[in-house]
């Protein structure tokens, strides 16, 4: 149990996706205007990236490794994940729409996302057990969310700051990123 | 390698095989008109809109939430094409366009001095932004930052300028503004937009009882776009004509130049526009919102009537006026002598009410020729009833009958339609002290009477006419008998009024209406040798359909005779009735008339619209009075003690006929100012709002 709290913080905190790992910075950036957007999104990528790092464990670890096609393991992911994540919509949408009200619109942007593919990635690479594999992609789903809804939080304050001219919108949010994730590299003297 | 080949091969295969199963077993049914709405969208997914891409709009419009015109990139074409899918009647494709009705700008008090973010939502965040106007606009121009289609800008004064021409009316700067200053409306909103009690409103507009844009339409004269200021006088008000000549403007009393000089003439210059547009001889197009196929009845053609039927017939209703006389305009056609509005000016007036595609059935009285079940029948939804105050009070006193005795309704009404009376050499005397005694005595005059008498219980200073009124009356040798009650109408053995006989009165507490009441001198009787007799002591409305069988019987009347209704919304208690005007008020303003008119319109196009989806109990409840209506009230903060920084200028005179000439004929007495006096008394107005104003006007 230990082992999984502590797989669990160091993939929310120390190894956290978008802060320490730089993976989907466009939805980071994108989708982190407002709060309300913000808080749809994580929710999104919680969801996404669970089912994700399964199926593509089960592909990896029954398909792949079985015939020793590891090198075909990114394209095949691509393709398992795309078909999941269009899969899923239309069982949301018939089955629990009311979820899929809330999540539909952000999930096409999941599909081809850096930081699913990552995360689904590094699972493979270290090797964890399906459990493993469950526990490490909720807790990088859940960072994704906790650095996105922190940023947005940041993000909106901005708006009514003083920003010079040529730093206005983008420029500052990739500024404050940069600050966020040097706030987070404290977390690496835990590890 | 061929087996990594096959390997993906299976995989793709495998994928899309689940996806082509869950397509079918999942399969929602998506209305077919989002993906044909979803073309006629730009497809930029620009986000513009407010929902998050373009499908989503299109689902949005297939579901109601959003208009066919939501699309900001989308031109009017695709509006129209989108309408069509949706089967939409088309009015809901009218264009919106962002309005700004503040002025501050560089001439607004500020609270402190502000060095923080230049953006208005920060500034507005320290104590609700440093303007002393808890309402104005902050000017840091976050709406402009929020159009994407570069058609707001901060002008020269320090506001929001929107061009028209490039708004779409997305709303961008509806929601970046922290003030509320901007608005989107279609035309229609705009007519049914009432003032309320957190409104960019200067005193005088507060005041007017139609609402018009007073200081929007004397800055259209002072810039010479006399057009426009006719399109904003109609947008509130459809008888600009007639109000130009009649009204005694209420307004002028709350002008806030009043406090130092004179108050702008506010009426003079609305007249001067009126005028303008009549002698161009043209009538300027008024826009109509696309038919929507229901139809009104507007019961009564007077001001209340043909208001309602106007703003009924812009929001794209068909109505349809029933008139008992033969001619419409009511109380102003048949009350209001020729000398102060022509007959020629009414029926130019009238001609471009009707214009807009009225019907109009003239001679064609409730209870006497149609009646509820008749207008059901002719699939009318609703119907609003203007029938005036027609009924004359009587003075309840012997031989008021006697030949030579006239009610004054009667009597003006009777000169109106060119019946010959024969007055020339008489001596008469009119009992009553409102306008409407005035306009007997003045016409009596006109038509050749020897003497004329006004016999009134009080005195000049508590007379309800029009100030104005009561000097022309003088000045036209209308002899005033003060302080009289008439107690006896003597006549000879013919049957001919001779002598009226009456008490002469004292002053004595003041009351319910802080008049003095006047006490009868016991043993003053006195009498008056007159050949002709005009009560003109107030009017009720004519109620007699409720006696026959029109399926009125249910309708609540006061014990004033006036028919009860809702006083926020009109309603009478039947549902589908609406009322407003003198039957609903009792004797009042032509411009009071007009206002009602619009709100009863505003109730009943909500009371029609909302037909389609709800039942009959809920439609009863579903008008909703106008939030935090002002309701001819003022606002506290706006109305000023004192003021600073005008220099003093007089007010121009209203150029009227001599004396003379005037007693003569029927001629119109007063006259219309020239360009260059409109533009003087133009310069006079300080284009005020509700607490800022413009200073020093004058200097220039």
């Amino acid at each position: 149990m230990g082992d999984y709290i502590l797989l669990a913080v160091s993939c929310i905190l120390v190894n956290n996706i978008l802060l320490a790992q730089y993976l989907g910075n466009c939805p980071f950036l994108g989708t982190s205007k407002k709060m309300e957007t913000a808080v749809g999104m994580a929710m999104a990528v919680i969801f996404v990236l669970v089912l994700a790092g399964a199926i593509t464990w089960v592909t990896d670890t029954y398909l792949l490794k079985k015939f020793g096609l590891e090198y075909l393991r990114t394209i095949a992911f691509i393709l398992v994940i795309a078909s999941l994540v269009q899969f899923v919509e239309m069982f949301l949408k018939k089955s629990i729409p009311a979820l899929y009200a809330g999540l539909g619109i952000f999930l096409p942007l999941i599909t081809t996302n850096c930081a699913v593919m990552g995360a689904c990635l590094i699972n493979i690479k270290e090797e964890y057990t399906f459990i493993q594999t469950l526990v490490s992609s909720f807790s990088y789903a859940v960072g994704f969310g906790l650095a996105l809804i922190l940023f947005a939080g940041v993000r909106e304050r901005v708006l009514i700051a003083r920003v010079p001219k040529p730093l206005q919108d983008t420029s500052i949010a990739l500024v404050v990123a940069g600050m966020i994730a040097l706030a987070f590299y404290a977390f690496k003297g835990m590890a | 390698m061929s087996e990594a080949v096959l390997i993906m091969l299976a995989l793709g295969g495998v994928c899309g095989a689940v996806l082509s199963i869950a397509s079918k077993v999942f399969y929602v049914y998506e209305d077919p008109r989002i993906a044909e709405i979803e073309y006629y969208t730009a497809g930029a997914n620009c986000g513009g809109c407010g929902y998050a891409g373009c499908s989503a709009a299109a689902v949005a419009i297939v579901n109601g939430k959003a208009s066919p015109n939501v699309c900001v990139v989308g031109d009017a074409e695709s509006s129209a094409a989108i309408a069509e899918i949706m089967g939409l009647d088309t009015g809901s494709v009218e264009p919106a366009i962002s309005y700004n009705d503040c002025k501050g700008g560089d001439r607004k008090e500020e609270k402190f001095s502000y060095i923080g973010v230049a953006t208005c939502k920060a500034a507005s965040s320290l104590y609700s932004g440093n303007n002393i106007c808890d309402i104005g606009c902050i000017g840091m121009g976050d709406c402009v930052k929020a159009c994407n289609f570069d058609a707001i800008k901060i002008g020269e004064d320090s506001f929001p300028v929107i061009d028209q021409n490039k708004c779409v009316g997305c709303s961008a700067c509806v929601k970046a503004c922290p003030k509320n200053i901007l608005s989107v409306k279609t035309m229609s909103e705009r007519l049914l937009e009432f003032n309320s009690t957190n409104g960019k409103l200067a005193p005088c507009r507060q005041t007017c009882p139609a609402e018009i844009n007073i200081p929007k339409y004397i800055s259209q004269i002072k810039k010479g776009d006399y057009q426009g200021a006719v399109n904003t006088i109609r947008e509130r008000n459809p008888l600009l004509l007639s109000c130009g000549r009649v009204c005694p403007h209420p307004c002028e009393t709350y002008c806030r130049r009043g406090i130092v000089d004179d108050p702008v003439s506010i009426n003079q210059l609305k007249r001067f526009a009126a005028d303008y547009e009549m002698n161009s001889g043209k009538h300027i197009p008024i826009p109509c919102a696309p038919d929507t196929g229901k139809k009104v009845a507007v019961i009564g053609g007077g001001p209340a009537g043909l208001s309602c039927a106007y703003f009924l017939r812009r929001l794209g209703h068909s109505v349809t006026i029933f008139e008992a006389m033969p001619k419409l305009g009511g109380i102003i056609r048949y009350g209001i002598p020729e000398y102060r509005l022509p007959k020629k000016v009414l029926d130019w007036e009238i001609e471009g009410i009707i214009n807009l595609g009225i019907e109009v059935r003239i001679d064609t009285k409730l209870g006497r020729d149609f009646d509820l079940q008749s207008l059901f029948a002719s699939d009318f939804k609703a119907m609003f009833l203007g029938i005036g105050a027609w009924n004359d009070y009587k003075l309840g006193i012997e031989g008021e009958n006697l030949k030579g005795s006239w009610k004054g309704i009667d009597f003006l009404s009777s000169v109106a339609n060119g019946r010959q009376i024969n007055i020339e050499g008489k001596k008469a005397a009119v009992v009553g002290g409102g306008n409407s005694a005035i306009d007997c005595v003045r016409t009596l005059v006109r038509k050749g009477a020897k003497e004329v008498y006004i016999v009134y219980r009080r005195t000049r200073k508590e007379m309800p006419a029009n100030k104005v009124e009561i000097v022309a009356a003088e000045h036209e040798g209308i002899k005033f008998v003060f302080l009289a009650a008439p107690t006896k109408v003597i006549g000879n053995e013919k049957g001919d009024v001779t002598h009226l006989e009456y008490l002469k009165m004292k002053l004595g507490e003041p009351d319910a209406s802080g008049r003095r009441r006047p006490v009868p001198i016991e043993g003053s009787e006195t009498t008056l040798e007159i050949d002709i007799l005009i009560t003109a002591i107030g009017q009720s409305p004519d109620i007699s359909f409720m006696d026959k069988d029109t399926g009125l019987k249910e309708l609540k009347t006061t014990r004033w005779k006036t028919i009860d209704n809702d006083p926020l919304i009109l309603q009478a208690n039947l549902p589908y009735i609406f009322t407003a005007g003198d039957c609903a008020t009792g004797p009042s303003l032509v411009v009071d008339a007009i206002g009602g008119g619009r709100r009863a319109a505003r109730s009943i196009h909500l009371y029609i619209t909302s037909e389609a989806e709800e039942e009959e109990e809920n439609k009863i409840n579903k008008i909703q009075p106008v939030e935090n209506a002002l309701y001819k009230k003022h606002i506290p903060e706006s109305i000023f003690e004192s003021l600073e920084g005008i220099v003093k200028k007089s007010r121009v005179a209203m150029p009227e006929l001599p004396v003379e000439e005037r007693i003569k004929t029927m001629d119109e007495v007063d006259l219309v100012i020239s360009e260059k006096e409109a533009l003087d008394e133009a310069d006079r107005c300080l284009d005020c709002c509700r607490l800022c104003y413009n200073k020093e006007t004058t200097s220039a």
